[in-house]
């Protein structure tokens, strides 16, 4: 993967934040402006390198923990970009930002693989099953995002102390709306990703099955508790933001499960 | 060339004094017509508001003008003794933008006074009252008025209990279309707000008052719907925005009240605005899930806010303004007409 565009993508994404902090903190922002134009320079630079990475090792570049890190980034910004506009939630690329920052800036700085690995096993149903799993992952990134959104407007609007936060925020209520629907976004991709996996009839390791089981289950959980009004939005919220940690820190292990022996 | 500014406001004079000054509407031309009479002066423009009126004017020879504009007004006001100022330019200039710009507003940057001006300069070019100074000038002020309004937080928050009920109804719910109001006691500060949110596309509004008939009242003029008070309850399910103002010396929207209640709200938010003094709600109601309460206190400290805010802008935008004075004496300097 050509390390100048990851770099170059990778500025955009500090631009996206540097532009966005100092005017949230005067309390004039306007959505749609300099983050959104920095998020896309990011996107676009990061989907030029993965398809340069693509042609080489002749597949999805998601052989390893370094391609899956940049793939899911890229996945993170992808979903922003397509839901951002029609919730209004333009500030959400400040909050997006630090996340694909943190995923990029580990993929390149902590001591992993970044050969290029072409697959052992070549089968159209295991690259749908890992990309639809990854862009999911983007999908709940982002719920976790407009969850953390909507706990600080929450603890803003219960704290009645006004600020410019409060205001530069969007309404409490869209943010909930927007947690949920994104919940059930990346649950629909994880459940077609899974099943195009099990298609596939490859032999899964115990470990990794019941990891991913778990982690289904837990969105899917939320989601019919959410559904029944037996979660508030609230909750729904601080989960989607813990859950999300705790997928995150289970990628490293099921990606090392996954590679063929 | 020299502009002229006359006037009196609202820092210098009461409403007394004030409105034997105002010019309405239909008294406009004539008093336009009779101003341009004045030896020396070459256009004219008269700002008539509740908190201002003042008269713009043109003029080669300043002494003789604001000579003529004093017994103009003195004649008008039957000689009424007034505080009036009277400026030639740069202060005259300096004096518009900062009106034009809500810097000598009652509120600092409120944004209706743009708007005013803006119908006075074009009822005057209408009258044909105006020369190419003030033209340019009142151009200059529109401009500047925009360019403080976007560059600076001058127009920042809210500065009324009906704005802020707005404000914060809008990041609650987002939009307000279709959303249901209900009035707990009549109040005028609950009925002004409640106007507000209306304004803003509330659909319902439920009014239960102690009194049936003046709850009847009430909801005959906003367009809403009454009930009896002992009954609020029965009405609350539905209700998105509960507006509370009765003088009951104790709360009574508790949490064990409303606790039971909101469990048939499937999960929807409920904003309490409590305008009581002593409160309506008892303040633990806060701690429930998709509650928000603000009682008159937070509404009025967010008030503050907004005027702090705006006050800190002043300093930035007289600096702004100082620039287009400049550049507009500057202007002056060099497009020199002389009056015939």
């Amino acid at each position: 993967m050509d390390s100048n565009l990851l770099i170059g993508a990778t500025f955009c994404f500090l631009l996206s934040l540097g532009c966005t902090l100092p005017v949230l903190r005067s309390g004039r922002f306007r959505p749609g402006s300099a983050n959104l134009v920095a998020m896309v320079g990011g996107f676009l630079l990061l989907s030029v390198s993965l398809s340069q990475r693509g042609h080489v090792e002749g597949s999805c570049p998601i052989n390893s923990l370094f391609d899956v890190l940049v793939f899911m980034s890229w996945s993170i910004v992808l979903i922003y970009l397509l839901i951002g506009p029609p919730y209004h939630l333009s500030l959400m690329g400040a909050f997006t930002s630090p996340l694909v920052l943190l995923i990029l800036g580990f993929a390149q700085l902590a001591p992993l693989d970044r050969a290029a690995t072409a697959r052992v096993l070549r089968d159209p149903w295991i690259e749908l099953h890992v990309s639809l799993s990854l862009i999911a992952y983007g999908a709940f990134a982002l719920a976790g995002i407009a969850g953390l959104m909507y706990l600080v407007q929450n603890r803003q609007l219960k704290h009645r102390k006004g600020g410019a936060l409060l205001f530069s925020l969007p309404p409490i209520t869209e943010l909930g709306v927007a947690n949920a629907r994104l919940l059930w976004l990346g649950f629909g991709l994880l459940t077609v990703g899974f099943a195009a996996g099990f298609i596939n009839g490859m032999p899964v390791n115990t470990l990794k099955f019941w990891t991913s089981a778990a982690i289904w289950g837990l969105y899917g959980g939320m989601l019919v508790l959410r559904r029944t009004h037996n979660l508030s939005p609230r909750r729904t919220a601080a989960l989607s933001v813990a859950v999300f940690v705790l997928l995150l820190c289970t990628l490293p292990v099921i990606q090392h499960l996954s590679t063929p022996k | 060339m020299n502009i002229l500014c006359a006037g009196i406001n609202h820092h210098l004079a009461t409403v007394d004094v004030r409105e034997k000054f105002a010019v309405a509407t239909h008294e406009l031309t004539e008093a336009l017509a009779r101003i341009r009479e004045i030896d020396c002066l070459a256009g004219a423009v008269i700002v008539s508001t509740c908190n201002r009126v003042e008269f713009y004017a043109a003029s080669v020879c300043p002494i003789r003008a604001i000579e003529g504009l004093r017994s103009y007004l003195a004649e008008r006001t039957g000689g009424t003794e007034a505080p009036l100022y009277m400026h030639d330019s740069p202060r005259s200039v300096r004096h518009l933008f900062r009106v034009v710009s809500g810097l000598d507003s009652m509120v600092i940057g409120e944004t209706e006074i743009l708007g005013q001006i803006k119908q006075a300069y074009a009822a005057a070019t209408e009258c044909g009252a105006t020369n190419r100074h003030l033209n340019k000038l009142f151009q200059n002020a529109f401009h500047v008025a925009k360019q403080v309004r976007s560059e600076t937080q001058i127009t920042r928050g809210s500065t009324s209990v009906g704005s802020v009920a707005v404000d914060l109804a809008e990041k609650i719910f987002g939009g307000l279309a279709g959303r249901k109001v209900m009035l707990l006691g009549a109040g005028d500060t609950s009925e002004r707000t409640a106007r507000s949110l209306v304004s803003r596309g509330v659909r319902t509004v439920i009014v239960a008052n102690r009194t049936f008939d003046r709850a009847a009242r009430l909801a005959d003029e906003i367009g809403g719907l009454a009930v009896h008070f002992e009954h609020w309850h029965t009405a609350f399910e539905e209700v998105d925005i509960l507006i509370c103002s009765t003088a009951a010396p104790h709360p009574i929207v508790t949490v064990e009240k409303i606790g039971p209640l909101l469990r048939h709200r499937d999960g929807r938010p409920l904003f309490i605005i409590d305008l009581a003094v002593p409160r309506d709600v008892e303040a633990a109601v806060n701690d429930l899930e998709n509650v928000y309460l603000y009682d008159i206190d937070s509404i009025e400290q967010i008030v503050r806010q907004s005027l702090e805010v705006r006050k800190a802008e002043v300093v930035r935008c007289e600096q702004m303004i100082d620039r287009h004075v400049r550049s507009f004496v500057s202007w002056m300097r060099t497009h020199v007409e002389h009056f015939s």
